[in-house]
């Protein structure tokens, strides 16, 4: 039962990862007994199972992601919300009205136009369907402010980190408030323009350096200097 | 400026006209995620020719009948700019262009997970810069790049190349002038997956004996080509590691 | 286009069937439906052929103009091979400009007659640079029910093999026409023989239902010495090398078959 690549190597699709009684997890295939890749990234075991860590991918919807998306059509007792995934989703009116919709009493118009963006939950989808939204709980619904950062769905877990870690890190020190949408996209609202600067700067830094080791470190080490610089040249003026 | 002929396309000692052997390829660079745009790119040279690939998807399909319930739709364009060959190409596609988008498309097709994303789009477009014979085999080789720098899963990366009969000898990978001058030309396409050959098309004069041998030749090329894939797509994120610890 | 949806039950009947080595219609995996051929079959046309494979049905009319030569190669005449996926012949036809289906045949049928080199175009020059005939080839496909290349490609062999041509003389650069007609020189007969590729296994002239399950198709022409002049292969699947030289082999006795009902003696 061989296994042919080092943890974290790189791997490209149609590469052979291992043979036998593994177990194809994320991004891979088996047939014929043998475990193949899918998509360009990084080998990891997890005991048998073996999987590829995206180096690039889509955003596919899942039920219970929190999602961040922008309102691309309003039609008749629903709303078509663009979440950055192969499928649109939908929002039912009643859902956002929170009872039943009537549409000689209830202006969709006022809870979202074209053109807003809505953090919601994803509650169903099963590739036959459209997935399906709610906005029926605590912080979800219309975004009215902050700065919109769009990065690679891939590298969401980074973004997060260890057990929150780098997310826990990166509110601390910039004083932000943010939101990240499993599709990609991160809301990120502080109390000034520089500390929401700051935060997508950062956010930045970790999509493009995502798969390298040391990470939370230096993003730290980014913050802190930049914060130091923002406030050494405030002094300044 | 028109090309003369030249009396012998491979001398005596069975180099040709380029100095390359008879079961050589020509000198080829491939890059990855070229396109700011694109959900996946890559550009490729091979000998003379410069290709353009970007990948658009999955996406909704529009227009929506064309969505198929069970899979996507897997669509290709190859298109030639009006000043890649030597008389300037009407913009407008050509029938030959239909059909090189069509079995270009069919040659991509078996490498592709469509089952996994019914009723979406996959739109790849394939711009030759410049033609120098063998385009199709290289933008098969260079779109199934751009599909796997756009993140779609793939059962394996699609390799392509010709083999083709010049001057009564049996070569690889023909440039312009061979497939014009030569005997035979045949563009295949492979993947390491099932060595399954994927493209097949062919045009000119073979016996059935030296249609067997252009066939492995051509596999043989093919693979060299797939080897010099995976090392452009996994250069491409080495390159991110190593700028970062230095 | 409609994507055609096939019953499941009956895709694993077809599949079922091929992997004994049979089919639903009853023949054996290497042979064709009945053919039938007619040639002449169109008075206005220079020449032309009605094929009926099973219920497949095509016909071919040529036509024969004065034209210009391509600047390529002033002293050859031309030949132009198109085809039409006529509305009455398939539901899933549609009028309109020639979808890829469409130009993906005219252009396998005429790369067999043109790299078996079956019309001497050089013959077919009047005034090197100026004026050539131009052989017209138009495919009209009036009844599909699969395996439109191979009937396309014989009823193409079959009308060339009918043209006439008119008798003329060149007297200062113009053409004179003569009473009298000669039949256009073909030198070579290139026969089309398609495979389909249905649960592994190669089947020869898929029919319409086996088209719409097979994985892949591969076209092979062999000419009148048994070479190879051209191939395709269409579908969203693969062949693997075993199962392409094992086809080659079958399409050049196929091919021999077929030749002898386009040309006596």
């Amino acid at each position: 039962m061989p296994a042919f690549y080092e943890r974290r190597e790189i791997v490209t699709p149609g590469d052979l990862l291992a043979e036998d009684n593994y177990v194809a997890g994320d991004n891979t295939y088996k047939e014929d007994g043998k475990i193949y890749a899918t998509r360009v990234g990084l080998v990891g075991y997890d005991d048998r199972k073996v999987f590829v860590v995206a180096l690039k991918a889509f955003y596919v919807p899942f039920i219970g992601d929190m999602v961040i998306g922008k309102v691309v059509e309003v039609g008749l007792g629903s709303w078509i919300i663009d979440i950055n995934a192969p499928y649109p989703a939908v929002l039912r009116a009643s859902d956002a009205f929170n009872r039943p919709f009537k549409p000689q009493r209830d202006d969709m118009l006022q809870i979202l136009d074209v053109g807003d963006l809505v953090m919601a939950k994803i509650i169903a989808y099963d590739r036959t369907r459209a997935p399906l939204l709610t906005v029926r709980e605590p912080e979800l619904g219309k975004v009215e402010r902050g700065q919109i950062v769009e990065i690679t769905p891939t590298k969401i877990p980074r973004v997060i980190g260890r057990k929150g870690s780098m997310i826990t890190m990166l509110k601390q020190r910039t004083n932000c408030q943010i939101t990240v949408g499993q599709n990609g996209v991160i809301l990120v609202s502080g109390r000034s323009p520089e500390d929401e600067q700051l935060a997508v700067m950062a956010i930045r830094k970790i999509d493009e350096e995502a798969h390298t080791s040391g990470l939370t470190d230096r993003v730290t080490q980014m913050v802190r200097s930049e914060k130091r610089g923002v406030e050494h040249g405030s002094k300044e003026t | 400026m028109a090309q003369k002929k030249p009396e012998k396309l491979i001398d005596e000692k069975d180099v040709r006209l380029d100095g390359r052997g008879l079961k050589e390829l020509r000198p080829m660079k491939i890059e990855v995620g070229v396109l700011g745009n694109a959900d996946g790119s890559a550009y490729i040279e091979q000998g003379k020719n410069k290709i353009l690939a970007a990948v658009y998807g999955p996406k909704e399909a529009h227009p929506k009948h064309l969505a198929i319930p069970d899979r996507a739709l897997l669509r290709c364009r190859y298109h030639m700019a009006p000043f890649s060959v030597e008389e300037r190409k009407s913009p407008a596609p050509s029938r030959r262009e239909v059909e090189l988008s069509k079995v270009i498309r069919e040659a991509l097709e078996p490498a592709v997970f469509v089952e996994y994303y019914p009723r979406t789009s996959i739109d790849t477009f394939v711009e030759v810069l410049q033609a120098d014979g063998g385009t199709r085999c290289a933008a098969i080789t260079v779109a199934s790049l751009a599909l796997a720098d756009a993140g779609i899963p793939m059962r394996g990366l699609v390799a392509a190349c010709a083999a083709g009969k010049v001057e009564g000898r049996l070569v690889l990978d023909l440039d312009d002038i061979e497939d014009k001058e030569g005997e035979a030309d045949l563009p295949l396409a492979w993947m390491s997956h099932s060595n399954a050959i994927t493209l097949l098309q062919m045009d000119g004069s073979l016996t059935l004996d030296e249609f067997g041998q252009a066939v492995n030749m051509a596999v043989e090329g093919c693979k060299q080509i797939h080897g010099l894939q995976k090392e452009t797509l996994k250069a491409k994120y080495v390159a991110v590691k190593e700028e970062v610890e230095e | 286009m409609k994507y055609p949806i096939m019953i499941r039950v009956k895709q694993k009947q077809i599949a079922q069937l091929v992997s004994l080595g049979k089919r639903l219609d009853g023949r054996g995996l290497n042979d064709y439906r009945g053919i039938q051929l007619e040639v002449g079959v169109v008075g206005r046309a220079e020449g032309s052929a009605r094929v009926r494979l099973g219920k497949t049905e095509v016909l071919v009319g040529t036509k024969i103009e004065l034209g210009e030569p391509f600047p390529d190669v002033p002293n050859q005449g031309v030949l132009t091979v198109n085809a039409e996926l006529v509305p009455l012949a398939s539901p899933t036809f549609e009028p309109g400009p020639p979808r890829e289906d469409a130009i993906e045949l005219a252009r396998v049928v005429d790369r067999g007659v043109r790299e078996s080199k079956a019309i001497a175009l050089e013959e077919l020059c009047v005034e090197p640079g100026k004026k050539v005939f131009i052989v017209f080839v138009d495919v009209y496909v009036l009844n599909h029910d699969g395996n439109l290349i191979d009937a396309s490609a014989l009823a193409a062999l079959a009308a060339l093999l009918n043209t006439k041509m008119f008798n003329y003389e060149v007297k200062e650069g113009k053409i004179e026409v003569k009473p009298g007609y000669k039949p256009l020189s073909v030198k070579n007969y290139p026969i089309a023989v398609t495979f389909a590729q249905i649960d592994d296994k190669l089947v020869v002239d898929p029919w319409l239902e086996e088209e719409q399950v097979m994985d892949a198709r591969i076209t092979i022409t062999t000419d009148k010495d048994g070479k190879i002049c051209a191939l395709q292969k269409g579908g969203y699947g693969y062949f693997t090398t075993q199962q392409v030289l094992e086809a080659a082999k079958i399409a050049k006795e196929k091919a021999e078959e077929l030749r002898k009902l386009v040309v006596k003696g």
